[in-house]
């Protein structure tokens, strides 16, 4: 059966270097002395710790619980002590450090209570959520968004596929290839609980040809499942990026800013799957990965089963490598991978892959010469996006152009940096730009809440000035009246004297007129 | 040509009248520039323009009492962003009103502070919480590192401090400009 396959924009083919590293079984890295646990190690908020510096924890136990809904909890991958809890280098484009847990391990890796599920078909689709919940599982294709939200559609929506993305698309990396060819039956059985979980109707695994091995393994595995279909793909990358890898198997495309669930599908990792199955059928949580250590710093490029909070520079030397001699070493791979700043960082849920560059075998940095508008990037462009007007609206920092021109929608590939003939760092700028984007909208927030308190403030000062200002009146209202009542009985003082004086006055009138009148008597007589 | 200087005649004055209805109808309350001004403002409220806050600048500035470049927190960006909004040519910032500095947030030694809330009346945006005789603090998410809690603090107990990136806070930095000598 061959299903119809689309295709997306662009899209570049780089030299695959999957040969190195699959020459060899996936092996079992060393347990080692000290291991080193972010809390930030998905999309999300950071865990939060449940352990004491000195408590002893045993392998599989909780030693951080999620934080909110977007988290995921992290467990001691194996047993030992505590030793430490604070800020330490953390793999991280920046090179900051960020808050850790860091075990001594004791070397007897004892597992502690470990709770595996016999029938999943028997747990409602939200009991098993959160079993996956609590193994801690996130999305190991990369981003490292939790898994159970992904598999939490909502009451209303209904999930018709689900994919599961054997795609690999990024040179160099085989960590999913080898996962196929060795444990096939794993990848499986988590696809079966993912859709359980789903209630998805039927199921995709897509395989790039280049991995014929894996697709026969998975083909195998796969057949006594009449929903399950395993399709595959031409190479080409980045097939393995969600929305692209949706657009091939259903030719639906995922809205701007939108999720594929919208469009009712889903996707997860065939790593994740595996890790599904181990969580349920083993009850053994997120501890451990497989990591490609490839590149020309390492003499043996291999996959190996590593525990979480491994150092890098260890996986160097079991692969044969000398850290000291390492020109560059790369979390991921060459296209989307970033350097790291040091060589004893701890290897995280998400490490896919680290890709040493010996220091006399570093690729050579090409110079950056100016774009001549050749368009070769909106040709390679897979979201169709135009990457040289992105360039422009970024060096020219009109950064409102470049989002009204989707910038939001970039994956970040490197398709565009890939075929640039200028050697232009393309991504480079819009992850500047995107991070330059963020900082202003939170720098707005935060002076609209400066202005709101400021003007607030200012009401308040008015406010209390006003008060004053009517008690004040009301007291020299007050003293008024007195000066009225004053004044009026000062009238009636005056009136009062005004009128004795009157009195007075006719008295003594009176009595001259009386004294004449005697007078005028005497002088008749 | 009597009649065509009647109807134009007529004509101006049932626009003129339509005009000044329209005037009076949909008059806008307040300043809408003033808004304008103040939003590209970093509502930092220090007063290093020498006006009391960022509005009674942003209304100067509409007035044309002041000039676009006497805002230090807000740099270039925001003398640029000004020189946008009124059509003006940017210039550099005076350095009569102070220099471009990191961003700042004030922190109070509370072993050091007598609780005299001076800092609390001299902040712009309540950022400080306290009562007398009790120890203040400064609400980190709140302050906008305008300094103006500095000079009334009679033991000098607040400091300015840079705030550090953490992983949150972390951008990728712009890419290099090509170099003359590659590009030309």
């Amino acid at each position: 059966m061959s299903r119809r396959l689309w295709r997306f924009n662009g899209g570049v083919h780089p030299s695959q270097h999957k040969y190195e590293s699959t020459r060899n079984a996936i092996g079992q890295a060393l347990l080692p002395k000290q291991l080193t646990l972010p809390l930030h190690q998905h999309i999300g908020e950071p865990a939060e710790p449940l352990v004491q510096v000195g408590d002893h924890v045993l392998k599989g136990q909780q030693i951080a619980r999620a934080n909110g809904y977007v988290s995921a909890p992290i467990h001691a991958p194996s047993s030992g002590t505590i030793a430490a809890i604070g800020e330490y280098p953390i793999p991280h484009p920046s090179g900051l450090s960020a808050d850790c847990i860091i075990i001594d391990t004791d070397g007897e890796d004892r597992w502690g209570e470990r709770l595996a599920i016999a029938d999943y078909k028997e747990l409602s689709p939200s009991a098993l959520r959160n079993l996956i919940r609590e193994a801690g599982i996130v999305g190991l294709g990369g981003a490292g968004f939790p898994s159970y939200i992904k598999l939490n559609p909502g009451h209303d929506k209904v999930i018709k596929t689900l994919i599961l993305n054997g795609v690999e698309c990024e040179p160099y990396i085989t960590c999913d290839d080898m996962l196929m060819r060795e444990r096939p039956e794993q990848v499986i059985a988590g696809l079966n609980v993912a859709r359980h979980a789903l209630q998805a109707e039927q199921c995709i695994i897509a395989i790039e040809n280049n991995k014929p091995e894996a697709w026969d393994a998975i083909n195998a595995a796969a057949q006594d499942y009449d929903y399950i279909e395993v399709v595959r793909v031409p190479t080409l990358y980045p097939q393995g990026s969600e929305k692209q890898l949706v657009k091939v198997l259903t030719g639906k495309e995922v809205p701007s800013n939108g999720l594929s669930l919208q469009i009712g599908v889903v996707s997860i990792n065939v790593g994740t799957s595996a890790a599904i199955y181990r969580a349920i059928f083993e009850g053994e949580p997120l501890l451990s990965r497989i990591i490609t250590v490839s590149g020309s710093g390492v003499d043996t490029a291999r996959n190996l089963e590593t525990l979480i909070g491994t150092a890098m520079d260890e996986l160097v030397r079991q692969c044969d490598g000398d850290p000291e001699q390492l020109g560059k070493l790369i979390m991921g791979g060459p296209m989307m991978g970033f350097a790291m700043h040091r060589t004893d960082l701890p290897v995280i849920k998400t490490t896919n892959c680290i890709l040493s560059h010996h220091r006399e075998q570093m690729p050579k940095q090409k110079p950056v010469l100016p774009c001549i508008r050749c368009g070769a990037c909106m040709d390679a462009c897979p979201v169709e996006l135009l990457p040289q007007q992105l360039y422009w609206f970024t060096r020219s920092d009109e950064l409102d152009k470049a989002q009204d021109h989707d910038l939001f929608d970039c994956i970040e590939c490197g398709c565009c940096s890939y075929v640039c003939p200028s050697n232009i760092p393309l991504v480079q700028y819009y992850r500047y730009a995107k991070g330059e984007i963020w900082i202003r909208e939170r720098e707005r927030e935060k002076a609209e809440q400066a202005r709101k308190r400021f003007e607030f403030r200012q009401d308040r000062i008015e406010r209390r000035k006003a008060e004053h200002g009517a008690r004040r009146k009301q007291k020299q209202d007050g003293s008024k009246k007195r000066d009225d009542k004053r004044a009026e009985i000062q009238a009636a003082v005056e009136r009062a004297q005004q009128r004795r004086d009157q009195a007075m006055q006719q008295a003594g009138q009176r009595q001259t007129e009386r004294k004449q009148g005697d007078d005028k008597d005497n002088t008749l007589q | 040509m009597l009649s065509a200087i009647l109807s134009l005649s007529l004509l101006a004055l049932g626009l003129g009248l339509l005009l000044g209805f329209a005037a009076i109808r949909f008059k806008v309350e307040g300043d809408p520039l003033v808004d304008k001004i103040d939003a590209l403002l970093p509502q930092t409220q220090c007063g290093q323009c020498s006006y009391p806050g960022c509005r009674p600048y942003a209304t100067a500035i509409a007035n044309d009492e002041a000039d676009i470049n006497q805002c230090p927190p807000g740099g270039e960006a925001t003398i640029h962003a000004l020189a946008d909004l009124l059509d003006r040519d940017p210039k550099p910032l005076n350095p009569e009103n102070g220099e471009v500095k990191e961003k700042m947030l004030a922190v109070i030694d509370e072993q050091t502070c007598i609780g005299c809330t001076l800092c609390i009346q001299a902040c712009p945006v309540d950022a400080i919480l306290g009562a007398a005789k009790q120890m203040h603090t400064v609400i980190a998410d709140e302050c906008t590192g305008c300094e103006l809690c500095l000079p009334p603090c009679p033991v000098d107990c607040i400091d300015m401090v840079v705030i550090g990136q953490d992983i949150l806070t972390w951008k990728w930095p712009a890419p290099p400009e090509p170099s003359e000598e590659t590009a030309s």
